[in-house]
């Protein structure tokens, strides 16, 4: 292993500038002669719109437009996944204006935009601008929203459900439940989340009369992905006419991957105004226009036999897609969601059925994990409910059920077939790092300071690195989900790569120059990874589900394939050999036998200054571009383990240790992998003990609509966490890499809520929902209900 | 428009601005210095976070105009010329950063935790960063990073 090669724990590339002040943010951009967008919301949940006056707005100073929906006639936000209803019939689509059009469906909706010199100047007009709402009532609860009667969110969609999908066999199901030994039910809430990456949304818009180009800065996942829906389907502009650039990102967990109203209305404005606009959420904007995530309500039951072999899990779930169909929200709540319903274990027969219901709430769509965190919280709950009840230990209840380390690949009841794991070495590294063994003595000791300690096993699983296109296009996926690879190597040997990923946190520009730098020998600092801009990269599906590494990743070793290839061509020209004797090591072609060697450089000069080299065969230049569709997902997976403290008087949760032991295949970076672990913990830690998106049931007025309101993690809410790694290679992607940025978010929530609801046991309490606050678990101790 | 003069990075800054501009848009929108974020608009975030007469403030509390005169240090004058500090040095060779965003009002403000303490505790910056929240990295390196940065500029390792 080299020291900048795969496996090297590389200090990155991106840091110098992030640490001086250089990073290049969107809002950090300023274009001449700017003006500033601010969007007026709506106040109500549920409204019809009436008369919209915009005069005395127009008026105020430095104004220069206001837009309403009325002004705006372009096309809806598409949604790029379709489910259907069991009966085969599609989901509901209805329309997401960028603007209101005659009625506004969530707190936070947008009605109109006013556009004016400074930011301050359009804030203010907006004040004026007077807008007749007629209240309706609203539907914030999935119970009230499929209640008979209940409120519509969209006129064409009955009883507010988008669609009501199953997957499995029921009968089958229903028949194994009814004679089974053992049944564990369990009922489940998975709270709402919001991302909260620290960077909020912003975009910058300009028009180019001349050329008749658009370019738009956006804090985009995936800028490409934007060009194209944006392009396409709402303001009708071919691709070679609008360039997008994502440049420095501040998080996004998933919440920028959607297009979103503003940046369409900016790129649509900007022309009109003839002036570039920028725009930048506050982050009460973003608490009401950010896709939020989760957001299911589930009953589960899980069948046992007498020696507590699983056979069968129903599991039937309501999933809120709040207000409007964002990009990928069918996705989320089905083919992420139930199809991981087996987990690591090798229950045979599963059902699963999922309504997505339409509330007077902001969307839901993918966030960190992505259907595969609310999947995992079913089963790791129900499992650890199941050994509870059978007076089995939790860990050695999943041992018996794990999926053996040589049944690969292993196809599943619900359509994924497992390429490669082994849960067993990851549960038995957890829990000898947790010192699972010595719990029964903590916790006595904890009970002699009057605490109540409890420990809790999760055994994940996830579907990582989308998405092979042709089976994510059969499931209804609008998209292809491959990704683009151009490595080009210049005159002197330096090179440059650009890929359709974005890193947005994830250190792209580290650990895929590592992966370049271990196959060509180029000393790392001579490489440059571009990502972010439609211009400079081809192509490319952008950064989610952990792909970027598993997808553009195996993109760039078939670019690098080619490199190499056309390099040998080269070499054989230039050492007069046998294209067949040249082999390509250490950064040089060598003739095999022989002490002729060529170094990688002088064949990249040969490339591009061709005086002596096969110009009747080859063509001058070295500069490859590969494209990659992965044969299947990839299945990252690990055992986390969570260990807490109660405080029977104040109810406060103390989490003690954390611990993590992942399965992700190949790592290139592992410090970069730990970093992603540790992030992915904390938000998982954020889901089970302190975050909950909460609205008013009647108004709908969004409670937690800031960050006093919204209890994010704290540096001091948190321990160190214990992490580590026991890699089985994917087989179907060159590096043998899984992808390792959801793992945390995933496994975390069961773990933890696990380890809380071990604690209550001592009081006998087996039930808590997410959060674990201090006030529900004060009344959970102290056998009050919630008020 | 009241004319407000700061000293940034040592050097004398002056600006138009209006009476209710905060101290971080001053340094933003006026001085083009965009290394200070602005990550929320409750104070809670401390992605805005610099120094004013050497403690770290969080510049979104501040009204530009009662920063006349005060000595401020941001994200942009830590560094010498291409030799990082050692509190960033320590935030790059701990991965005590991924996005970025929230990167300089972290730094700032364990510059300031350092300067006051020369030796932290894990549970001393832990309670030190309640103002401070990132969402990438679980806190987890940006602990391990301020603690060596804090034992570097203590002059020991």
């Amino acid at each position: 292993m080299s020291d900048s090669g795969i496996g090297a724990a590389v200090r990155r590339k991106e840091d110098f500038r992030f640490l001086t002040g250089k990073g290049n943010y969107v809002d950090d951009i300023n274009r001449p002669n700017q003006s500033y967008a601010y969007l007026l919301r709506s106040p109500h949940a549920h409204a019809a719109l009436g008369r919209i006056d915009t005069s005395k707005a127009k008026a105020a100073p430095g104004v220069i437009a206001v837009f309403t929906g009325e002004d705006i006639k372009v096309g809806s936000l598409p949604c790029g996944w379709v489910v259907k209803f069991k009966d085969g019939s599609p989901q509901h689509e209805p329309p997401h204006p960028v603007l209101a059009q005659g009625k506004v469906r969530h707190v936070g909706d947008t009605v109109a935009v006013v556009i004016a010199d400074t930011k301050a100047q359009a804030k203010d007009a907006a004040e004026l601008i007077e807008v007749e709402y007629k209240p309706l009532p609203a539907v914030i609860d999935m119970a009230d929203a499929t209640k008979s009667g209940a409120a519509l969110v969209h006129d064409a969609v009955p009883n507010n459900i988008c669609f009501d999908w199953a997957i499995g066999d029921e009968a089958q199901t229903d028949a194994i439940i009814a004679k089974a030994a053992h049944v564990t039910k369990i009922d489940i809430v998975n709270n709402r989340l919001v991302a909260n990456a620290m960077e909020p949304r912003a975009a910058v818009a300009e028009f180019d009369r001349g050329t008749g180009e658009h370019l738009l800065f956006t804090t985009s996942q995936n800028p490409h992905a934007a060009r194209l829906l944006m392009g396409a389907f709402v303001l009708q502009l071919p691709e070679h006419k609008l360039r997008v650039v994502a440049p420095d990102v501040g998080g996004g967990f998933g919440s920028k991957i959607f297009l979103y109203p503003e940046e369409c209305i900016l790129v649509w404005a900007s022309a009109l105004v003839n002036r570039p606009i920028k725009w930048t959420a506050e982050r009460s904007e973003s608490f009401a226009s950010d896709a939020q995530g989760r957001d299911h309500i589930t009953h589960a039951e899980l069948a046992l036999d007498k020696d507590g072999k699983f056979l069968a899990l129903k599991v039937s779930t309501q999933a809120n897609l709040g207000a409007y169909l964002s990009t990928f929200a069918p996705a989320v709540p089905t083919y992420l969601y139930a199809t991981l319903l087996a987990g690591t274990y090798t229950t045979p027969t599963i059902y699963a059925e999922v309504k997505a219901i339409f509330t007077n709430t902001v969307p839901v769509d993918a966030y960190r994990g992505a259907g595969r965190p609310e999947a995992c919280y079913v089963i790791e709950r129900i499992v650890s409910k199941a050994a509870q009840e059978l007076n089995i230990d939790p860990a050695e209840l999943r041992r018996r059920n794990f999926i053996a380390k040589d049944a690969y690949p292993y196809q599943t009841p619900v359509a994924l077939a497992y390429d490669s794991g082994d849960y067993f070495t990851t549960l038995d590294m957890a829990l000898k790092s947790a010192d699972y063994a010595g719990f029964a003595k903590r916790r006595e000791e904890a009970a002699k300071r009057g605490k109540l300690r409890g420990i809790g096993v999760c055994s994940y699983i996830e579907a990582c690195g989308v998405a092979p296109s042709a089976v994510a296009g059969a499931l209804g996926a609008r998209a292809g989900l491959y990704e683009m690879a151009e490595v080009r190597v210049h005159p002197t040997g330096s090179i440059t790569m650009f890929t359709g990923t974005h890193s947005h946190g994830q250190s792209h520009e580290t650990t895929f120059a590592q992966v370049i730098s271990d196959r060509l020998g180029v000393p790392i600092e001579n490489i440059d990874v571009v990502h972010g801009d439609t211009a400079k990269s081809a192509f490319g599906m952008g950064t989610y589900g952990s792909r970027s590494l598993p997808v553009g990743g195996s993109a760039l070793v078939k670019a690098l394939d080619k490199i190499v290839d056309k390099g040998r061509k080269i070499a054989a020209h230039l050492m007069e050999a046998s294209e067949a004797d040249i082999e390509f090591k250490n950064g040089a072609y060598t003739v095999a036998g022989t002490d002729k060697s060529t170094p990688f450089g002088a064949v990249a000069f040969a490339a591009y200054v061709p005086h002596n080299y096969p110009l009747e065969t080859l063509e001058p230049g070295l500069d490859e571009t590969a494209y990659y569709d992965p044969k299947n997902f990839t299945f990252p997976s690990g055992t986390h383990i969570a260990e807490v403290e109660l405080d029977r008087d104040t109810g406060e949760v103390t989490l003690v240790n954390l611990t993590a032991a992942d399965d992700f295949g190949t790592i290139v970076n592992p410090m970069v992998v730990e970093g992603q672990v540790h992030g992915g913990l904390a938000q998982g830690v954020g889901q089970a003990l302190f975050e909950n998106t909460v609205y008013d049931t009647k108004s709908g007025q969004l409670v937690t609509g800031s960050l006093m309101d919204y209890t994010m993690p704290r540096a001091d809410n948190l321990p160190s966490f214990t992490v580590g790694t026991h890699g089985t290679k994917c087989t179907h992607n060159p590096l043998g890499v899984k992808g390792c940025g959801e793992a945390g978010a995933i496994g975390a929530p069961a773990a933890v809520m696990n380890a809380v609801i071990n604690a209550l046991g001592a009081v006998g309490v087996h039930d808590l929902t997410m959060p674990a606050t201090p006030e529900k678990v004060w009344r959970a101790i102290n056998g009050r209900k919630a008020a | 428009m009241p004319s407000v003069t700061l000293t940034v990075n040592g050097k004398k800054a002056t600006a138009d601005v209006e009476n209710r501009t905060l101290l971080v848009q001053m340094l933003r929108e006026h001085l083009g210095l965009t290394g200070t974020h602005v990550g929320c608009d409750t104070s809670q975030c401390g992605a805005c976070v610099v120094h004013v007469n050497g403690v770290s403030v969080k510049s979104c509390t501040l009204l530009a105009v009662q920063a006349e005169g005060a000595d401020v240090l941001t994200i942009e004058g830590l560094a010498k010329g291409n030799d990082l500090h050692p509190m960033q040095a320590a935030f790059r060779e701990n991965h005590g950063l991924q996005c970025g965003f929230c990167t300089p009002g972290m730094v700032m403000s364990a510059v300031d935790l350092a300067n006051r303490n020369k030796h932290p505790s894990e549970h001393e910056i832990r309670e030190w960063l309640e103002g401070n929240i990132c969402r990438c990295t679980g806190y987890h390196n940006i602990v391990k990073a301020i603690k060596a940065g804090a034992e570097e500029m203590a002059g020991g390792r």
